[in-house]
């Protein structure tokens, strides 16, 4: 990507890089190509591009001056985070500039009375916990990366986590944010008052993947943190029958903090690596957690416990105390890193199903596995249909990440049939571009384009991220099922 | 009867664009008094309804635009579930559509969330009369920009809603109203200090002297916060009437006593303002509503400096503008939104702001 940067847009981008350099000090803009080295990818290292430049403002102020620059000599401006995404979402533009706000990392307000914070972009998410937690309160939205990731990029991906069932994700728990138009204006989308008027823009801008403005402050809403929290853990003899488990407690009317499922080979290597206890012998493990006032959590123990007797779980365990607790989750919470020891490389997916397909879906997965000969290991959020599966590939081997890929995207589409989505929580970034081509007409994403237009119609904001264009789809329309030109024309879809 | 008439109302909204005659979409009409009066012709919804997917334990419902929310309610009910924010019923005829085009949320909203945050997906016409669906029927969904959570509150200014998907909640086992005598300060004194407990409130409410709060959940978890927030309890009937009322806006409050009703939304900690009038103070201060003879622009000076927005709810009056007029570089945002949903601008055009 690096090498076919175009010239003439590289050197404008440079020359704004030397402008900012000027205006801002030379501490806050990085061109060294040693210094831009660490930015060049996310979370998802597959895809990777060098920035003509990095530049970490101080302040709001230098985060307009940024964006205005940019904006005025048309250069690619990609906003960036502690650069967690799993999507490539914050992939440098060959031709552009990061703008990194890991220097805006300041608490600026707990608001007790109120229940909110008010926090940097670059605040991490785990920080705004630490510093409500002197007064009882928490922030909900706990994305697995919560040690590392910032509210910023919380926000651009709409991030959620375990909790997300209960206490909903990133788009219900913040209430407000100022960001920066491409024009270079503050504006304020939300606040703590509800319902500001007009529309619902802070909706449309949680998620939109840094593509619509550029954030410099968000309000969070702040929960007091519940007295008291326990899990159970039910083994099952086949995936069918926990799935039908997991409908029976939601049907019983049971919230719970927590709902997650692991197959038999996710069992297996997480307790290789933990040593948490599972049994390494069932099928699937439903690990839930109730959390609320002790009286609740006593209420609602005893009611799930009937309901997974009763739906035949060969055995239900209850946490007996925190070190338990914390020892059930930890299979779960190192799932992946397990999975890493057991294969040279896995790709992970991300999709959503309504409840009801679990168990087709799951069958449909195992059946694309076998026929192309790559093992899936599945993780996932039961509660909330989120999918995370996991295919096992060795990338030393030719051929094998493209085996891979297209073995996600049949997943993805499977999702889609299903009633589900191509991304339930890591976003569309670089990677799911042509999965958007499944699960949205061209009227659709054309509406997506004219939308992005409003907001930035010199497309200078995270260009060519999120959506793909129209032409692309086209293009990507013959690798479809539709299409009959796949790689492998015998496989059965379902 | 229920059927699908998406294809003939997408049809008619082609033909005004290519006529450029503005629309007004219409459900129920319960809400005419929200918002500018628009110059069209009316686009009706009726017999655009049915509830066309709904399975208990996935905890969503999806159901065509022009179906009326108590059909919507009555289902919910009969499998012991319902719509978490509590939509005002502002008459039996409202429909789904306009419930999700208002954007109003009743007495649940600060604990349980708002009425754009249980909205998981949309089926809509834009203003090129095209069918487009955004969202889905899942909780976790990042594919694409979120237009569907845009839709809620917008009016239908920037689509024509077809077909909604809504999150729905269990009903809590049980349900208790404590009230307690307080002026409106000492009010909000104690919903401040309650702010921070992990208590299950479902609801509080001051007006006329007294702080009705409403618990909700398990039976054990509303028996302890109960004995926590002490006060007087209301009994069941009476509490089930009290919060229908303030729901639906027919608390005697809102139906006596003299000059314009206000709604002002706030910081919930701000003190109380000064405004003369009377007082009713919803969402743990919240959201507010007044009744007053003070000038427009006075209630709207002292809401803003309070950090919020005031929406007159008693219509458009000569002069003053239904909702609170919005800065120079959001509206242009608006405009351009509108313009990219809506580029003949046929939707309902003026009944938010002017050329929206």
């Amino acid at each position: 990507m690096d090498g076919g940067a175009d010239r003439t847009a590289r050197r404008r981008a440079r020359a704004v890089a030397e402008t900012l350099a000027r205006r801002l000090g030379g501490g806050c803009v990085l061109t060294d190509p040693e210094a831009l080295r660490p930015y060049e990818c996310d979370g998802l290292s597959a895809y990777r591009a060098l920035p003509a430049a990095v530049v970490l403002p101080r302040s709001r102020e230098e985060v307009r001056e940024v964006v205005r620059a940019c904006a005025e000599a048309g250069v690619p401006l990609v906003p960036r985070g502690a650069g967690t995404s799993l999507s490539g979402g914050a992939v440098p533009h060959p031709e552009g500039i990061v703008l990194s706000l890991a220097r805006m990392n300041r608490v600026l307000e707990v608001d007790v009375r109120n229940r909110v914070a008010r926090v940097e972009p670059g605040v991490r998410n785990l920080a705004v916990t630490e510093a409500a937690a002197p007064y009882g309160l928490y922030y909900a939205p706990d994305p697995s990366s919560q040690v590392t990731c910032t509210i910023g990029g919380n926000v651009a991906e709409n991030a959620g986590g375990v909790h997300c069932l209960k206490y909903g994700l990133t788009v219900h728990n913040v209430v407000g944010v100022e960001m920066v138009t491409v024009e270079g204006e503050f504006v304020r989308l939300g606040g703590v008052a509800p319902d500001a008027p007009g529309y619902d823009l802070l909706a449309l801008l949680i998620g939109s993947e840094g593509m619509l403005g550029v954030v410099t402050e968000a309000t969070v809403r702040l929960l007091p943190r519940p007295v008291c929290a326990r899990v159970l853990l039910a083994a099952f003899d086949d995936i069918p029958t926990a799935g039908e488990a997991v409908s029976r407690i939601i049907a019983a009317g049971i919230i719970p903090g927590g709902l997650e499922m692991m197959d038999g080979p996710a069992i297996r290597a997480a307790e290789d690596f933990v040593h948490a206890g599972y049994p390494v012998d069932a099928a699937a493990i439903l690990l839930c957690e109730l959390d609320g006032t002790p009286e609740e959590v006593e209420e609602d123990i005893g009611r799930v416990r009937a309901i997974l007797e009763d739906c035949g779980a060969r055995e239900v365990r209850l946490a007996r105390d925190e070190r338990e607790r914390a020892l059930f989750w930890s299979g779960r919470k190192n799932a992946f890193p397990a999975v890493g020891r057991i294969s040279p490389d896995y790709y992970c997916m991300d999709g959503t199903i309504p409840r009801r397909a679990l168990a087709r879906v799951l069958e449909g997965i195992a059946r694309l596995s076998e026929a192309y000969g790559l093992a899936v290991v599945n993780v996932f959020h039961a509660g909330d249909g989120n999918l995370h599966p996991l295919i096992l590939y060795d990338a030393n081997r030719p051929g094998e990440l493209e085996r891979t890929e297209e073995l996600g995207l049949r997943i993805l589409e499977l999702c889609v049939e299903a009633g589900g989505t191509i991304t339930g929580e890591h976003g569309v970034g670089l990677e799911k571009l042509p999965a958007m081509c499944v699960q949205f007409t061209r009227e659709e994403i054309a509406q997506f384009h004219a939308v992005k237009e409003a907001f930035d119609p010199g497309r200078i904001l995270n260009p060519d991220k999120a959506i793909p264009t129209l032409a692309r789809c086209a293009e990507l329309g013959g690798m479809h099922v539709r299409g009959g030109r796949l790689p492998f024309p015998d496989l059965e879809r379902f | 009867m229920a059927a699908d008439r998406s294809a003939e109302i997408a049809e008619r909204v082609r033909e005004a664009a290519a006529r450029g005659t503005p629309l007004i979409p219409q459900g129920g009409g319960t809400k005419a008094f929200l918002g500018e009066a628009v110059a069209g012709e009316p686009l009706p919804l009726a017999g655009h309804e049915g509830i066309v997917g709904y399975e208990p334990t996935e905890l969503v419902i999806t159901a065509r635009a022009g179906t009326p929310l108590a059909e919507v309610e009555a289902a919910l009910a009969a499998q012991g579930q319902m719509l978490g924010f509590e939509p005002p019923r502002l008459g039996a005829a409202s429909t789904l559509g306009g419930v999700v085009a208002a954007g109003l949320s009743g007495p649940r909203r600060p604990w349980a969330g708002a009425l754009r945050d249980f909205v998981l997906g949309v089926r809509l016409v834009n203003g090129r009369g095209e069918v487009l669906r955004f969202g889905g029927q899942v909780m976790k969904n990042v594919a694409g920009y979120d237009l569907s959570r845009l839709m809620a509150g917008a009016q239908g200014t920037l689509g024509v809603l077809l077909e909604v998907s809504l999150r729905v909640v269990p009903r809590p086992v049980r349900e208790q109203t404590r009230v307690l005598a307080l002026d409106a300060a000492g009010a909000l004194e104690r919903l401040a200090g309650l702010a921070r407990r992990p208590l299950p409130l479902a609801g509080a409410c001051h007006v006329a002297g007294r702080l009705h709060l409403r618990l909700a959940g398990a039976a054990a978890g509303v028996e302890a916060a109960a004995a926590e927030v002490g006060g007087e309890v209301m009994g069941e009937a009476e509490a089930a009437a009290f919060w229908d009322g303030v729901r639906d806006l027919a608390h005697p409050f809102f139906r006596d006593g003299e000059g314009a009703l206000w709604r002002i939304a706030l910081p919930p900690a701000a003190p109380p303002l000064p405004l003369a009038g009377e007082w009713l103070l919803d969402w743990g201060g919240g959201q507010r509503f007044l009744r007053s003879a003070e000038p427009a622009g006075r209630i709207r000076e002292v809401a803003a400096a309070a950090g919020g927005h005031a929406t007159r709810l008693s219509g458009p009056a000569a002069g003053v503008t239904v909702f609170h007029p919005l800065p120079e570089p959001i509206l242009r945002l608006h405009r351009r939104l509108k313009a990219a949903l809506d580029p003949h601008g046929i939707l309902n055009p003026g009944r938010l702001y002017p050329g929206l």
